[in-house]
Protein backbone atom coordinates (compact mmCIF):
# COMPACT_ATOMS: atom_id res chain seq x y z
CA UNK A 1 0.00 0.00 0.00
CA UNK A 2 2.72 2.02 -0.17
CA UNK A 3 2.01 3.78 -3.29
CA UNK A 4 -0.83 4.94 -2.24
CA UNK A 5 1.56 7.06 0.15
CA UNK A 6 3.55 8.02 -2.65
CA UNK A 7 0.30 9.26 -4.70
CA UNK A 8 -0.32 11.55 -2.23
CA UNK A 9 3.52 13.19 -2.36
CA UNK A 10 3.20 13.16 -6.31
CA UNK A 11 0.02 14.85 -6.37
CA UNK A 12 1.73 17.15 -3.22
CA UNK A 13 4.43 18.05 -5.47
CA UNK A 14 2.68 18.69 -8.58
CA UNK A 15 1.51 21.62 -6.79
CA UNK A 16 4.70 23.02 -5.45
CA UNK A 17 7.15 22.06 -7.81
CA UNK A 18 8.18 25.60 -8.99
CA UNK A 19 9.81 25.97 -5.43
CA UNK A 20 12.33 23.46 -5.60
CA UNK A 21 13.36 24.33 -8.75
CA UNK A 22 15.84 26.79 -7.51
CA UNK A 23 17.73 24.42 -4.68
CA UNK A 24 17.27 21.67 -6.78
CA UNK A 25 18.40 22.47 -10.51
CA UNK A 26 20.35 26.32 -10.41
CA UNK A 27 21.97 25.38 -7.38
CA UNK A 28 24.31 23.05 -8.61
CA UNK A 29 24.41 24.78 -11.58
CA UNK A 30 25.83 27.69 -10.07
CA UNK A 31 28.29 26.17 -7.95
CA UNK A 32 29.79 23.98 -11.23
CA UNK A 33 29.59 27.53 -13.21
CA UNK A 34 32.00 29.31 -10.41
CA UNK A 35 33.62 26.46 -9.27
CA UNK A 36 34.33 24.36 -12.02
CA UNK A 37 34.60 27.21 -14.51
CA UNK A 38 36.07 30.50 -12.61
CA UNK A 39 37.73 28.28 -9.88
CA UNK A 40 38.84 25.69 -12.62
CA UNK A 41 40.56 27.80 -14.20
CA UNK A 42 43.11 28.39 -12.00
CA UNK A 43 43.20 25.16 -10.94
CA UNK A 44 44.03 23.90 -14.44
CA UNK A 45 46.42 26.51 -15.01
CA UNK A 46 48.67 25.23 -11.92
CA UNK A 47 51.82 22.80 -11.78
CA UNK A 48 49.72 20.25 -11.59
CA UNK A 49 47.29 20.71 -14.30
CA UNK A 50 43.72 20.38 -13.31
CA UNK A 51 43.51 17.67 -10.15
CA UNK A 52 46.08 14.57 -10.86
CA UNK A 53 45.60 15.36 -14.76
CA UNK A 54 41.87 15.71 -14.87
CA UNK A 55 40.65 19.14 -15.75
CA UNK A 56 38.70 20.52 -12.64
CA UNK A 57 35.46 20.69 -14.03
CA UNK A 58 35.29 17.08 -14.83
CA UNK A 59 36.92 16.16 -11.62
CA UNK A 60 34.16 18.89 -9.90
CA UNK A 61 30.32 17.71 -11.45
CA UNK A 62 30.31 14.31 -10.54
CA UNK A 63 30.99 15.34 -7.26
CA UNK A 64 28.28 17.81 -7.46
CA UNK A 65 26.03 14.93 -8.38
CA UNK A 66 26.60 13.45 -5.45
CA UNK A 67 26.38 16.55 -3.16
CA UNK A 68 23.10 17.55 -4.69
CA UNK A 69 21.67 14.15 -4.40
CA UNK A 70 22.83 14.33 -0.71
CA UNK A 71 21.10 17.70 -0.50
CA UNK A 72 17.37 17.11 -2.11
CA UNK A 73 17.32 13.79 0.26
CA UNK A 74 17.70 15.55 3.26
CA UNK A 75 15.79 18.31 2.82
CA UNK A 76 12.97 16.54 1.27
CA UNK A 77 13.28 14.28 4.67
CA UNK A 78 12.85 17.06 7.03
CA UNK A 79 10.94 19.60 6.80
CA UNK A 80 7.69 17.33 5.09
CA UNK A 81 8.62 14.57 7.52
CA UNK A 82 7.97 17.07 10.66
CA UNK A 83 5.48 18.90 8.81
CA UNK A 84 3.07 15.33 7.94
CA UNK A 85 3.55 14.57 11.64
CA UNK A 86 3.08 18.40 13.04
CA UNK A 87 1.82 20.70 11.07
CA UNK A 88 -0.03 19.42 7.80
CA UNK A 89 -0.15 16.18 9.67
CA UNK A 90 -0.42 14.12 6.32
CA UNK A 91 0.74 11.43 8.16
CA UNK A 92 -1.88 10.78 10.29
CA UNK A 93 -4.89 10.76 7.22
CA UNK A 94 -2.64 7.89 5.72
CA UNK A 95 -2.97 6.28 9.00
CA UNK A 96 -6.72 6.91 9.36
CA UNK A 97 -6.73 4.86 6.19
CA UNK A 98 -5.68 1.15 6.21
CA UNK A 99 -2.00 2.54 5.65
CA UNK A 100 0.64 1.14 8.13
CA UNK A 101 3.95 3.16 9.12
CA UNK A 102 5.87 0.75 6.64
CA UNK A 103 3.65 2.14 3.89
CA UNK A 104 4.02 5.62 5.29
CA UNK A 105 7.44 5.45 5.56
CA UNK A 106 8.40 3.91 2.52
CA UNK A 107 5.79 5.55 0.00
CA UNK A 108 7.79 8.82 1.47
CA UNK A 109 11.21 7.43 1.01
CA UNK A 110 10.42 6.19 -2.64
CA UNK A 111 8.94 9.87 -3.43
CA UNK A 112 12.33 11.09 -2.06
CA UNK A 113 14.62 8.88 -4.21
CA UNK A 114 12.26 9.98 -7.62
CA UNK A 115 12.91 13.44 -6.71
CA UNK A 116 16.98 12.42 -6.61
CA UNK A 117 16.44 10.40 -9.60
CA UNK A 118 14.91 14.17 -10.79
CA UNK A 119 17.59 16.22 -9.92
CA UNK A 120 19.84 14.29 -10.93
CA UNK A 121 18.88 13.53 -14.18
CA UNK A 122 18.45 17.08 -14.89
CA UNK A 123 21.46 18.23 -13.59
CA UNK A 124 23.82 15.22 -15.65
CA UNK A 125 22.15 16.39 -18.90
CA UNK A 126 22.83 20.13 -18.53
CA UNK A 127 26.55 19.30 -17.11
CA UNK A 128 27.18 16.83 -20.43
CA UNK A 129 26.11 20.22 -22.33
CA UNK A 130 27.99 22.10 -20.62
CA UNK A 131 31.38 19.30 -21.29
CA UNK A 132 31.79 18.95 -17.64
CA UNK A 133 30.70 14.97 -18.03
CA UNK A 134 32.23 13.22 -21.12
CA UNK A 135 31.37 9.75 -20.21
CA UNK A 136 28.35 7.38 -20.91
CA UNK A 137 29.31 5.46 -17.73
CA UNK A 138 27.82 8.56 -15.83
CA UNK A 139 24.45 6.47 -16.47
CA UNK A 140 25.42 4.22 -13.52
CA UNK A 141 26.17 6.85 -11.43
CA UNK A 142 22.30 8.11 -11.70
CA UNK A 143 21.36 4.59 -9.66
CA UNK A 144 24.37 5.58 -7.15
CA UNK A 145 22.85 8.91 -6.80
CA UNK A 146 19.44 7.31 -6.09
CA UNK A 147 20.86 5.09 -3.27
CA UNK A 148 22.65 7.91 -2.06
CA UNK A 149 19.65 9.82 -1.72
CA UNK A 150 18.13 7.02 0.17
CA UNK A 151 21.36 5.85 2.16
CA UNK A 152 20.85 9.52 3.52
CA UNK A 153 16.74 10.19 3.53
CA UNK A 154 16.11 7.15 5.78
CA UNK A 155 18.23 8.75 9.04
CA UNK A 156 17.27 11.81 8.36
CA UNK A 157 13.39 10.91 8.03
CA UNK A 158 14.50 8.72 11.74
CA UNK A 159 16.00 11.97 13.05
CA UNK A 160 12.92 14.50 11.93
CA UNK A 161 10.63 12.16 13.14
CA UNK A 162 12.17 12.97 16.73
CA UNK A 163 12.19 16.74 16.85
CA UNK A 164 9.60 19.07 18.60
CA UNK A 165 10.58 21.76 16.33
CA UNK A 166 12.44 22.64 12.97
CA UNK A 167 15.74 24.11 15.82
CA UNK A 168 16.90 20.30 15.12
CA UNK A 169 17.30 20.82 11.75
CA UNK A 170 19.25 23.67 11.32
CA UNK A 171 21.95 21.68 13.15
CA UNK A 172 21.89 19.21 10.91
CA UNK A 173 21.88 21.70 8.00
CA UNK A 174 24.94 23.45 9.73
CA UNK A 175 27.24 20.94 11.23
CA UNK A 176 26.62 17.78 9.01
CA UNK A 177 25.17 18.47 5.89
CA UNK A 178 27.52 21.57 4.95
CA UNK A 179 30.72 20.09 6.58
CA UNK A 180 30.12 17.19 4.39
CA UNK A 181 29.43 19.23 1.35
CA UNK A 182 32.84 20.52 2.03
CA UNK A 183 35.04 18.42 3.65
CA UNK A 184 34.18 15.16 2.06
CA UNK A 185 35.74 15.28 -1.77
CA UNK A 186 33.20 17.30 -3.76
CA UNK A 187 35.43 19.96 -4.29
CA UNK A 188 39.23 18.29 -4.21
CA UNK A 189 40.53 15.20 -3.15
CA UNK A 190 40.13 14.19 0.73
CA UNK A 191 44.05 13.66 0.31
CA UNK A 192 44.25 17.57 0.55
CA UNK A 193 43.44 17.80 4.43
CA UNK A 194 45.17 16.81 7.36
CA UNK A 195 45.59 13.28 7.80
CA UNK A 196 42.45 12.82 10.75
CA UNK A 197 40.23 14.87 9.04
CA UNK A 198 41.08 13.05 6.31
CA UNK A 199 40.23 9.65 8.02
CA UNK A 200 36.51 11.53 9.27
CA UNK A 201 35.91 12.51 5.66
CA UNK A 202 36.87 8.65 4.68
CA UNK A 203 33.81 6.97 6.68
CA UNK A 204 31.66 9.90 6.20
CA UNK A 205 28.63 8.45 3.43
CA UNK A 206 29.02 11.41 0.85
CA UNK A 207 32.88 10.23 0.34
CA UNK A 208 31.62 6.75 -0.26
CA UNK A 209 28.97 8.56 -3.05
CA UNK A 210 31.28 11.09 -4.34
CA UNK A 211 33.96 8.46 -5.01
CA UNK A 212 31.23 6.23 -6.61
CA UNK A 213 30.17 9.16 -8.83
CA UNK A 214 33.53 10.02 -9.61
CA UNK A 215 34.95 6.75 -10.37
CA UNK A 216 32.30 6.75 -12.96
CA UNK A 217 31.92 9.71 -14.60
CA UNK A 218 36.18 9.80 -15.43
CA UNK A 219 36.10 5.76 -16.06
CA UNK A 220 38.48 5.21 -13.36
CA UNK A 221 36.57 3.08 -11.11
CA UNK A 222 37.15 -0.81 -10.42
CA UNK A 223 34.81 -3.49 -9.43
CA UNK A 224 35.74 -4.21 -5.94
CA UNK A 225 36.15 -0.85 -5.15
CA UNK A 226 32.85 0.38 -6.91
CA UNK A 227 31.03 -2.98 -4.59
CA UNK A 228 32.54 -1.14 -1.41
CA UNK A 229 31.14 2.10 -1.65
CA UNK A 230 27.84 0.48 -2.51
CA UNK A 231 28.02 -2.09 0.28
CA UNK A 232 28.31 0.99 2.49
CA UNK A 233 26.10 2.92 0.91
CA UNK A 234 23.03 -0.11 0.90
CA UNK A 235 23.72 -1.01 4.68
CA UNK A 236 23.45 2.91 5.54
CA UNK A 237 20.35 2.68 3.94
CA UNK A 238 18.92 -0.49 5.37
CA UNK A 239 19.81 0.55 9.22
CA UNK A 240 18.55 4.03 8.01
CA UNK A 241 14.97 2.44 7.01
CA UNK A 242 15.09 0.34 10.23
CA UNK A 243 15.38 3.88 12.01
CA UNK A 244 12.79 5.39 10.56
CA UNK A 245 10.24 3.01 11.31
CA UNK A 246 11.09 2.78 14.75
CA UNK A 247 10.43 6.43 15.25
CA UNK A 248 7.51 7.38 13.08
CA UNK A 249 5.53 4.07 14.87
CA UNK A 250 7.13 5.59 18.08
CA UNK A 251 5.98 9.02 17.24
CA UNK A 252 2.58 8.43 15.89
CA UNK A 253 1.00 5.78 17.64
CA UNK A 254 0.81 6.57 20.79
CA UNK B 1 -31.60 2.24 9.56
CA UNK B 2 -33.18 1.04 13.07
CA UNK B 3 -30.53 -1.17 15.26
CA UNK B 4 -31.90 -4.71 15.35
CA UNK B 5 -31.27 -6.42 18.75
CA UNK B 6 -29.58 -8.91 17.50
CA UNK B 7 -27.34 -6.97 15.42
CA UNK B 8 -23.57 -7.53 16.79
CA UNK B 9 -22.56 -4.06 18.48
CA UNK B 10 -20.01 -1.92 16.17
CA UNK B 11 -17.85 -1.46 18.88
CA UNK B 12 -17.37 -3.18 21.96
CA UNK B 13 -15.48 -2.59 24.79
CA UNK B 14 -14.74 -4.55 28.06
CA UNK B 15 -12.29 -2.85 30.63
CA UNK B 16 -10.84 -0.76 28.23
CA UNK B 17 -7.66 1.04 29.64
CA UNK B 18 -5.10 3.39 28.12
CA UNK B 19 -1.93 4.10 30.28
CA UNK B 20 0.79 6.56 29.35
CA UNK B 21 3.30 5.89 31.57
CA UNK B 22 2.09 6.06 35.18
CA UNK B 23 -0.75 8.36 33.70
CA UNK B 24 -4.27 6.37 33.50
CA UNK B 25 -5.69 8.05 30.43
CA UNK B 26 -8.68 5.46 29.99
CA UNK B 27 -9.33 3.36 33.29
CA UNK B 28 -11.37 0.66 32.31
CA UNK B 29 -14.18 1.42 30.30
CA UNK B 30 -17.42 -0.34 29.05
CA UNK B 31 -19.15 0.77 26.18
CA UNK B 32 -21.35 -1.04 23.65
CA UNK B 33 -22.15 1.21 20.28
CA UNK B 34 -24.99 0.06 17.91
CA UNK B 35 -25.34 -0.17 14.45
CA UNK B 36 -27.20 3.14 13.18
CA UNK B 37 -26.94 4.64 16.58
CA UNK B 38 -25.67 8.47 16.89
CA UNK B 39 -23.24 7.68 20.18
CA UNK B 40 -21.51 10.82 21.69
CA UNK B 41 -18.74 10.89 24.46
CA UNK B 42 -18.98 13.50 27.26
CA UNK B 43 -16.42 14.99 29.07
CA UNK B 44 -14.06 18.24 30.15
CA UNK B 45 -10.24 18.23 28.71
CA UNK B 46 -8.68 15.21 29.79
CA UNK B 47 -11.18 12.67 30.80
CA UNK B 48 -9.96 10.08 28.15
CA UNK B 49 -12.52 10.93 25.31
CA UNK B 50 -9.92 11.32 22.69
CA UNK B 51 -7.25 8.70 24.00
CA UNK B 52 -10.57 6.04 23.98
CA UNK B 53 -11.66 7.14 20.00
CA UNK B 54 -7.47 6.71 19.02
CA UNK B 55 -8.20 3.13 20.09
CA UNK B 56 -11.52 2.65 18.40
CA UNK B 57 -9.61 4.24 15.24
CA UNK B 58 -7.41 1.76 15.92
CA UNK B 59 -4.17 4.06 15.63
CA UNK B 60 -3.15 3.61 19.72
CA UNK B 61 -3.17 0.40 21.14
CA UNK B 62 -5.22 -0.61 24.47
CA UNK B 63 -3.50 -1.15 27.68
CA UNK B 64 -5.89 -3.42 28.68
CA UNK B 65 -9.49 -4.93 28.37
CA UNK B 66 -11.13 -6.11 25.40
CA UNK B 67 -11.77 -3.88 22.51
CA UNK B 68 -13.81 -4.80 18.99
CA UNK B 69 -14.38 -2.81 16.36
CA UNK B 70 -16.72 -4.37 13.72
CA UNK B 71 -16.68 -7.27 15.03
CA UNK B 72 -12.40 -7.95 14.87
CA UNK B 73 -9.47 -6.73 16.95
CA UNK B 74 -7.85 -3.44 16.51
CA UNK B 75 -4.62 -4.73 17.33
CA UNK B 76 -4.28 -7.78 14.51
CA UNK B 77 -6.96 -6.17 12.11
CA UNK B 78 -6.37 -2.48 12.19
CA UNK B 79 -6.06 -2.11 8.82
CA UNK B 80 -9.03 -3.79 8.05
CA UNK B 81 -11.37 -2.20 10.03
CA UNK B 82 -9.50 1.74 9.24
CA UNK B 83 -10.94 0.45 5.74
CA UNK B 84 -14.34 0.66 6.86
CA UNK B 85 -14.19 3.43 8.92
CA UNK B 86 -14.66 7.23 8.20
CA UNK B 87 -12.02 9.67 10.71
CA UNK B 88 -12.44 12.84 11.78
CA UNK B 89 -9.29 13.94 14.09
CA UNK B 90 -9.74 16.43 16.59
CA UNK B 91 -7.12 18.76 14.63
CA UNK B 92 -7.44 18.68 10.81
CA UNK B 93 -4.94 16.32 8.88
CA UNK B 94 -5.83 17.85 5.27
CA UNK B 95 -2.76 18.78 3.15
CA UNK B 96 -3.39 22.60 2.66
CA UNK B 97 -0.97 23.15 -0.50
CA UNK B 98 -3.59 20.47 -2.24
CA UNK B 99 -7.02 22.11 -3.52
CA UNK B 100 -10.01 20.88 -1.76
CA UNK B 101 -10.99 18.27 -4.13
CA UNK B 102 -7.65 16.81 -4.49
CA UNK B 103 -7.42 16.22 -0.67
CA UNK B 104 -10.68 14.11 -1.45
CA UNK B 105 -9.27 12.18 -4.58
CA UNK B 106 -6.18 11.49 -2.58
CA UNK B 107 -7.25 10.88 0.42
CA UNK B 108 -9.44 7.88 -1.55
CA UNK B 109 -6.81 6.42 -2.75
CA UNK B 110 -5.55 5.89 0.36
CA UNK B 111 -8.22 3.37 0.91
CA UNK B 112 -7.14 1.97 -2.82
CA UNK B 113 -10.66 2.95 -4.59
CA UNK B 114 -10.59 3.36 -8.41
CA UNK B 115 -10.18 6.94 -9.53
CA UNK B 116 -13.54 7.07 -11.47
CA UNK B 117 -15.08 6.29 -8.58
CA UNK B 118 -13.20 8.74 -6.04
CA UNK B 119 -13.78 11.18 -8.86
CA UNK B 120 -17.80 10.84 -8.66
CA UNK B 121 -17.50 10.42 -5.17
CA UNK B 122 -15.50 13.68 -4.88
CA UNK B 123 -18.63 15.88 -6.90
CA UNK B 124 -21.08 14.36 -4.40
CA UNK B 125 -19.32 14.84 -1.47
CA UNK B 126 -18.14 17.95 -1.84
CA UNK B 127 -22.04 19.18 -2.89
CA UNK B 128 -22.77 17.55 0.32
CA UNK B 129 -20.18 19.79 2.41
CA UNK B 130 -21.20 22.93 0.34
CA UNK B 131 -18.09 23.06 -1.04
CA UNK B 132 -18.68 22.65 -4.83
CA UNK B 133 -17.67 26.35 -5.70
CA UNK B 134 -14.25 26.23 -3.94
CA UNK B 135 -13.58 23.02 -4.85
CA UNK B 136 -10.46 23.71 -7.05
CA UNK B 137 -8.83 26.26 -4.75
CA UNK B 138 -6.36 25.46 -2.17
CA UNK B 139 -7.21 24.51 1.43
CA UNK B 140 -4.52 26.66 3.16
CA UNK B 141 -6.70 30.02 2.61
CA UNK B 142 -10.44 28.49 3.60
CA UNK B 143 -12.26 29.59 6.62
CA UNK B 144 -12.02 26.86 9.95
CA UNK B 145 -15.80 25.92 9.22
CA UNK B 146 -15.21 24.78 5.75
CA UNK B 147 -11.88 22.97 6.69
CA UNK B 148 -14.08 21.13 8.94
CA UNK B 149 -16.79 20.57 6.47
CA UNK B 150 -14.31 19.13 3.90
CA UNK B 151 -12.55 16.85 7.01
CA UNK B 152 -16.12 15.67 6.89
CA UNK B 153 -16.37 15.37 3.17
CA UNK B 154 -13.02 13.47 3.09
CA UNK B 155 -14.00 11.16 5.76
CA UNK B 156 -16.82 10.28 4.13
CA UNK B 157 -14.83 8.85 0.65
CA UNK B 158 -14.74 5.11 1.80
CA UNK B 159 -18.92 5.06 2.21
CA UNK B 160 -17.81 4.35 6.05
CA UNK B 161 -19.69 2.29 8.24
CA UNK B 162 -18.71 4.49 11.49
CA UNK B 163 -17.99 7.73 11.34
CA UNK B 164 -16.12 8.66 14.27
CA UNK B 165 -15.75 12.54 15.08
CA UNK B 166 -13.64 13.84 17.43
CA UNK B 167 -14.47 17.58 18.80
CA UNK B 168 -15.85 18.36 15.39
CA UNK B 169 -17.30 21.83 16.11
CA UNK B 170 -14.28 22.90 18.74
CA UNK B 171 -13.79 26.57 17.45
CA UNK B 172 -16.27 27.32 15.15
CA UNK B 173 -18.33 30.02 15.13
CA UNK B 174 -22.09 29.34 15.36
CA UNK B 175 -22.90 29.71 11.81
CA UNK B 176 -20.41 26.74 11.13
CA UNK B 177 -21.42 24.86 13.93
CA UNK B 178 -25.03 24.65 12.70
CA UNK B 179 -23.59 24.03 9.31
CA UNK B 180 -21.87 20.91 10.25
CA UNK B 181 -24.69 20.00 12.76
CA UNK B 182 -27.11 19.90 9.83
CA UNK B 183 -24.66 17.83 7.55
CA UNK B 184 -24.07 15.41 10.50
CA UNK B 185 -28.42 14.92 10.82
CA UNK B 186 -28.27 14.21 7.53
CA UNK B 187 -25.67 11.30 7.90
CA UNK B 188 -27.13 10.11 10.94
CA UNK B 189 -30.93 9.98 8.93
CA UNK B 190 -29.04 8.49 5.97
CA UNK B 191 -28.19 5.34 8.33
CA UNK B 192 -24.50 6.24 9.38
CA UNK B 193 -23.42 5.49 12.29
CA UNK B 194 -22.00 8.24 14.65
CA UNK B 195 -19.60 8.33 16.99
CA UNK B 196 -18.55 11.73 18.28
CA UNK B 197 -16.74 13.53 21.53
CA UNK B 198 -18.15 17.28 22.35
CA UNK B 199 -17.87 19.08 25.30
CA UNK B 200 -20.86 21.03 23.62
CA UNK B 201 -23.91 20.31 25.69
CA UNK B 202 -25.82 21.59 22.89
CA UNK B 203 -24.27 19.50 19.85
CA UNK B 204 -24.49 15.94 22.02
CA UNK B 205 -28.09 17.02 22.65
CA UNK B 206 -28.87 18.03 19.14
CA UNK B 207 -27.13 14.69 18.08
CA UNK B 208 -26.84 12.06 20.46
CA UNK B 209 -29.56 8.99 21.03
CA UNK B 210 -27.28 7.87 23.93
CA UNK B 211 -24.40 9.26 25.29
CA UNK B 212 -21.60 8.31 28.48
CA UNK B 213 -19.80 10.93 30.45
CA UNK B 214 -16.69 10.41 31.51
CA UNK B 215 -14.39 12.18 33.74
CA UNK B 216 -11.44 11.03 35.12
CA UNK B 217 -11.03 8.11 32.58
CA UNK B 218 -14.10 6.53 33.63
CA UNK B 219 -17.71 6.45 32.70
CA UNK B 220 -19.33 8.26 35.76
CA UNK B 221 -23.15 8.06 33.49
CA UNK B 222 -24.81 6.90 30.77
CA UNK B 223 -27.91 7.09 29.02
CA UNK B 224 -29.71 9.27 26.20
CA UNK B 225 -30.19 13.15 26.90
CA UNK B 226 -33.55 12.70 28.22
CA UNK B 227 -32.43 10.19 30.48
CA UNK B 228 -29.56 11.38 32.05
CA UNK B 229 -31.35 14.85 32.98
CA UNK B 230 -34.11 12.81 34.37
CA UNK B 231 -31.65 10.68 36.65
CA UNK B 232 -29.02 13.37 37.73
CA UNK B 233 -31.02 16.29 37.64
CA UNK B 234 -34.92 17.44 38.97
CA UNK B 235 -36.72 18.92 35.99
CA UNK B 236 -36.08 22.00 36.41
CA UNK B 237 -33.86 25.23 37.43
CA UNK B 238 -34.63 28.16 39.36
CA UNK B 239 -31.29 30.93 39.40
CA UNK B 240 -31.39 33.38 42.29
CA UNK B 241 -29.72 36.30 41.78
CA UNK B 242 -30.02 38.01 45.54
CA UNK B 243 -28.15 41.88 46.80
CA UNK B 244 -25.38 40.40 48.23
CA UNK B 245 -21.49 40.14 47.52
CA UNK B 246 -21.83 36.55 49.47
CA UNK B 247 -24.36 34.23 47.63
CA UNK B 248 -23.11 31.65 50.29
CA UNK B 249 -24.77 33.11 53.24
CA UNK B 250 -27.99 32.67 51.56
CA UNK B 251 -27.68 28.85 50.89
CA UNK B 252 -29.06 27.74 54.50
CA UNK B 253 -32.19 29.81 54.05
CA UNK B 254 -33.32 27.91 50.76
CA UNK B 255 -32.22 24.73 51.10
CA UNK B 256 -35.26 23.01 52.09
CA UNK B 257 -36.82 24.45 48.81
CA UNK B 258 -34.48 22.46 46.30
CA UNK B 259 -33.35 18.78 46.36
CA UNK B 260 -29.51 20.59 46.17
CA UNK B 261 -28.36 23.67 46.21
CA UNK B 262 -25.67 24.84 43.85
CA UNK B 263 -23.47 27.94 44.93
CA UNK B 264 -21.93 30.18 42.33
CA UNK B 265 -20.38 33.85 42.46
CA UNK B 266 -23.24 35.77 41.28
CA UNK B 267 -26.38 33.11 41.55
CA UNK B 268 -27.67 30.55 43.29
CA UNK B 269 -29.31 27.37 41.43
CA UNK B 270 -32.10 25.89 43.33
CA UNK B 271 -32.58 22.33 41.45
CA UNK B 272 -36.80 21.65 41.54
CA UNK B 273 -38.98 19.71 39.93
CA UNK B 274 -41.59 22.85 40.28
CA UNK B 275 -39.23 26.17 39.76
CA UNK B 276 -42.44 28.40 40.26
CA UNK B 277 -43.03 27.06 43.27
CA UNK B 278 -39.98 27.51 45.12
CA UNK B 279 -39.54 30.93 43.50
CA UNK B 280 -42.97 31.94 45.07
CA UNK B 281 -41.68 30.62 48.61
CA UNK B 282 -38.22 32.81 48.00
CA UNK B 283 -40.69 35.91 47.68
CA UNK B 284 -42.58 34.72 50.06
CA UNK B 285 -39.72 34.39 52.68
CA UNK B 286 -38.81 38.14 52.01
CA UNK B 287 -35.72 37.22 50.55
CA UNK B 288 -36.65 40.28 47.41
CA UNK B 289 -34.26 38.61 44.58
CA UNK B 290 -32.72 41.37 42.39
CA UNK B 291 -33.74 38.37 39.35
CA UNK B 292 -35.37 34.91 39.05
CA UNK B 293 -35.17 32.79 36.44
CA UNK B 294 -37.11 29.52 36.03
CA UNK B 295 -35.43 27.38 33.25
CA UNK B 296 -35.53 23.41 32.29
CA UNK B 297 -32.67 21.33 33.27
CA UNK B 298 -30.09 20.55 30.89
CA UNK B 299 -27.37 17.90 30.08
CA UNK B 300 -25.72 20.97 30.97
CA UNK B 301 -26.11 21.05 34.64
CA UNK B 302 -25.89 17.42 34.66
CA UNK B 303 -22.74 17.52 33.21
CA UNK B 304 -21.39 20.31 35.49
CA UNK B 305 -22.85 18.13 38.66
CA UNK B 306 -21.16 15.17 37.57
CA UNK B 307 -18.00 16.66 36.15
CA UNK B 308 -17.66 19.41 38.62
CA UNK B 309 -17.08 23.20 37.94
CA UNK B 310 -13.51 23.31 38.65
CA UNK B 311 -11.44 23.93 35.43
CA UNK B 312 -9.30 21.49 34.12
CA UNK B 313 -6.78 22.53 31.44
Amino acid sequence: MWNRALAHWLAHYRRVWRGTIISGILQPLFFLLAMGMGLGTLVDAGTSGGIEGVDYLLFLAPGILAAQAMQTAVFESTFPVLGAIKWQRQYHAMLAAPLGIPDIVLGHLVFVMMRVAMTSTIFVTIATLFGAITSWWVLLALPVAVLTGLAFAAPVVAFAARQRNESGFNMLFRFIVLPMFLFSGTFFPVEQLPTALELIARITPLWHAVELCRGLALETMTLAGAAAHVAYLVVLAGIGIQLALMSVRKRLIL
Amino acid sequence: MVAQPDDPPLIAARGLTKHFGDFTAVDGIDVEVRRGEAFGFLGPNGAGKSSTMRMIGCVSPPSGGTLRVLGMDPITHGSQIRGRLGVVPQRDTLDEELTVRENILVYGRYFGLPRSVIRERATELLEFAQLSERADELVEPLSGGMKRRLTIARSLVNEPELLMLDEPTTGLDPQARHALWDRLFRLKRSGVTLVLTTHYMDEAEQLCDRLVVMDGGRIVAEGSPRQLISEHSTREVLELRLATDDHELYEAKVSDLATRVEVLPDRLLLYTDDGDAAAKIVHERGLAPLSTLVRRATLEDVFLHLTGRTLID
